[in-house]
């Protein structure tokens, strides 16, 4: 056990004093704060702005197209197809005449193409004005339309979850969020920290130090060691990225004008609700306010620990089968790339399963893929950030952590016979079929 | 005196040949013990057994009077194998370190172990660099240093002399004889003869997985011998075959004979004093290690087996 520890030490150390690693640690937080700030400003400002001439021989539309804070029309007269640009017009929107019966075609030219969004919103645009054109036909006045349509916006759904008596405000896109997110991560640390592993393997294989250690220590001591060493190595860094992007985010907070934060800190006290004082608080505060307080209606302790509990889980099922692929190759990376390829399918196959469940957690793929150990910590993460027991119930919960504590015990018994035979062996090509052998001979 | 290690009928099968076929031998305390034999004979897995690295498949190892516990001996053993390496990127200094703790020394006791031999052999001012930033004959130095730093009772040398300087291998050379003394007993394992002979107290031959000799160097060398003498004179002579000896080379001033049966040295030197040769130098032949390890591993296919190894 305390040579377990000296191996786990040295793993561990000297990955975490490397250069590399402290790099990745630091910037990554700023990238993702900085990605995350970018792109919020650009979507703020760098909106594109389109100043469009409308040809409408029916006259009533003129009424209906209200300009936005992206587009801006306007019904000049003497302006065709050959002269929009020149006169200052970024697009030309040609209405047809309507006769009430058939469906037809606009035309719209631009010097730059129009985004689809915007295309849509066009098309909303002119239909509407034919539906006010004709509700109005049929006697209905246009005062009584406008009060009509400023009602109707009235329906925003905001979701409950029931537990027990008490129910619980949830959020079906912040559940989606948190589960690709975590599946994400778990996806990508698998492939980093497996193939780590499988470096370090295969470096201590080519570099021949593996003979002079086994004589020392137990094969399998020398692979868990180093699972461990590497595990521990993955673990520092999500708590110090979650520690630097909180802190990061915080400090970002601290450089919003100060009225915003003014208003985030008024609509938190009120909970939301803007009394007589708040009706001003701006769009951004507004936006703030609704993400922290969305953030809020996550049960973050449960996600946050089997995000720990499905990370080490996942790890440790496939950090050993790196291991054993690391064990048998020779000096040939080439060898290590058709070897890995039952390992990596699986992950990849697993992230796409992800991916679907984000948006339905509870079909029986969903389930199934969450309780067999190959998939199971992606894909359960996803479930999870629906709720539990809401969409996961406990027992599934359950069966689904022992099937993969089980796995992985599993792995770990299977890749140490595999290395155990495989560290020592030079020259020769090693297939999946041979080292099945190995970990099924007895000793 | 007891036999610090002892070998009973030791067997390693792998799938398609048998690695190591009922081999035993005892290793006396404080020898130095030559462990010879081709490539492919079997003599890295008989090693992988004795350090603990492979079970074997049938028979005993008995290692300072008790049954060889893998786990509990592993202080008693200094293992430097012949395929030798270190991790590339870890100073010096922290990788003897680690290796002297994996052998159970505390860090306080390695440490000191550590400066002790890094001043012996002038490497102090290795303790920081890189070991990729190393010769390769330093790295072997360091290897050797890493193998015999926790006192093992029991060293194991495979090829303990390749890749280094004739300055650095006396170095080696001197050390081995050191640690002899100091009752250590070090097994040494190579196909390079003239170091045998110059350096081990006692032999075993193993090809294709079984012992085919056992002895010290003088006595194998008894074994072998063809009754070859040499005689050197003073003045250039012939004499020819006859009933005591057969004349197998001729120089100017020096014969080799091989007397026939039945006669003794005496006989030689008698017959050739009647000649009237003046006779200046007279010795016995005995063949070199070199010459009967080929003798008994040539035509035995040994090399060829060595690319079947299979587990």
């Amino acid at each position: 056990m305390n040579k377990i520890w000296l191996i786990i030490q040295r793993e561990y150390t000297t990955r975490v004093k490397n250069k590399r690693f402290i790099l990745v640690t630091f910037l990554m937080p700023v990238l993702i704060i900085g990605f995350g700030f970018g792109f919020g400003y650009l979507s703020a400002t760098g909106t594109e702005h389109r100043k469009i001439a409308v040809v409408d021989p029916n006259g009533f539309i003129k009424t209906s197209l209200k300009n936005t804070n992206q587009i801006e029309f306007s019904f000049p007269i003497e302006v065709d197809t050959l002269n929009y640009n020149k006169k200052g017009f970024t697009d030309i929107l040609i209405i047809p005449k309507f006769d009430g019966v058939k469906k037809t075609d606009y035309i719209l030219r631009s010097k730059k193409s129009m985004g689809l969004m915007l295309q849509n919103s066009i098309t909303d645009k002119i239909n509407g004005a034919i539906e006010d054109k004709m509700l109005q036909e049929s006697g209905i006045q246009q005062s009584t339309l406008d009060s009509i349509h400023k009602a109707s916006q009235f329906a925003e759904l905001k979701a409950y979850e029931d537990k027990g008596s008490s129910s619980k405000e949830s959020n079906a896109g912040l559940a989606m969020g948190i589960g690709y997110a975590s599946g994400f991560l778990i996806y990508i640390t698998l492939f980093i920290y497996g193939s780590m592993v499988m470096r370090g393997v295969m470096e201590e294989k080519t570099n021949r130090i593996a003979e002079v250690i086994i004589s020392s220590v137990k094969p399998f001591e020398l692979m868990m060691g180093k699972i461990i060493g590497i595990g521990a190595v993955g673990l520092t860094q999500f708590i110090m990225w979650i520690v630097l992007i909180i802190t990061l985010s915080s400090v970002a907070m601290g450089f919003l004008p100060a009225d915003v934060q003014h208003q985030v800190a008024g609509l938190q006290q009120s909970n939301g609700q803007m009394g007589a004082g708040m009706m001003q608080a701006s769009d951004a505060a507004k936006n703030i306010y609704t993400f922290q307080h969305t953030i809020q209606t996550a049960n973050w302790p449960l996600i946050l620990s089997c995000f720990a509990f499905y990370f080490l889980g996942g790890y440790l099922f496939y950090s050993a089968l790196f291991a054993a692929v690391g064990s048998v190759v020779n000096e040939d990376p080439q060898d290590a790339q058709s070897l890995m390829f039952p390992i990596t399918m699986p992950i990849i196959f697993s992230y796409l399963i992800t991916n679907m469940v984000t948006q339905n957690p509870n079909t029986p793929l969903a389930f199934w893929a969450s309780i067999i150990p190959f998939s199971s910590p992606m894909v359960m993460m996803a479930r999870i950030a629906y709720g539990v027991p809401s969409a996961v119930s406990y027992w599934e919960l359950a069966l689904s952590m022992s099937i993969l504590i089980g796995g992985f015990l599993f792995t770990t018994w299977l890749s140490g016979k595999i290395y155990r035979t495989g560290i020592l062996l030079y020259g020769k090509k090693v297939n999946w079929k041979t080292m099945i052998k190995w970990a099924f001979k007895k000793q | 005196m007891n036999p610090i290690l002892s070998l009973q009928h030791l067997k390693k099968y792998y799938s398609d040949q048998k690695a190591v076929d009922d081999i035993s031998f005892d290793i006396k305390e404080g020898s130095i013990f030559g462990l010879l034999g081709p490539n492919g004979a079997g003599k890295t897995t008989l090693l992988r057994m004795i350090t603990g690295i492979f079970y074997p498949d049938g028979g005993e190892i008995i290692l300072d009077g008790q049954k060889f516990n893998p786990i509990e001996d592993i202080q008693k053993i200094g293992y430097m194998p012949e395929e030798r390496g270190m991790y590339k990127k870890m100073k010096i200094g922290e990788q003897a370190l680690y290796l002297a703790q994996l052998k159970g020394l505390s860090k306080s006791e390695a440490t000191e172990k550590i400066k002790y031999w890094f001043k012996k052999f002038e490497m102090e001012s290795w303790w920081n660099k890189k070991v990729e930033d190393l010769s390769k004959g330093m790295s072997q130095k360091l290897q050797f240093v890493v193998t015999v730093l926790h006192e093992p009772k029991l060293i194991i040398l495979d090829e303990p002399f390749s890749g280094l300087d004739p300055v650095n291998a006396n170095l080696i050379k001197d050390e081995i004889f050191n640690l002899a003394k100091k009752g250590s007993t070090i097994i040494f394992s190579t196909h390079r003869m003239e170091q045998v002979e110059e350096i081990c107290d006692h032999i075993v031959l193993v090809n294709l997985g079984k012992k085919i000799l056992d002895g010290t160097v003088a006595e194998v060398k008894q074994q072998f011998k063809e009754n070859i003498f040499a005689i050197q004179t003073s003045d250039p002579f012939t004499v020819k075959d006859n009933a005591i000896f057969n004349v197998v080379k001729t120089a100017q001033n020096k014969i080799h004979v091989k007397i026939q049966e039945g006669y003794q040295s005496n006989d030689v030197l008698s017959y050739l004093l009647k000649e009237n040769v003046k006779i200046i130098g007279y010795n016995e032949l005995l063949p070199t290690l070199n010459e009967i390890f080929i003798q008994l591993v040539e035509g035995t296919h040994a090399s060829t087996r060595a690319f079947k190894a299979d587990q």
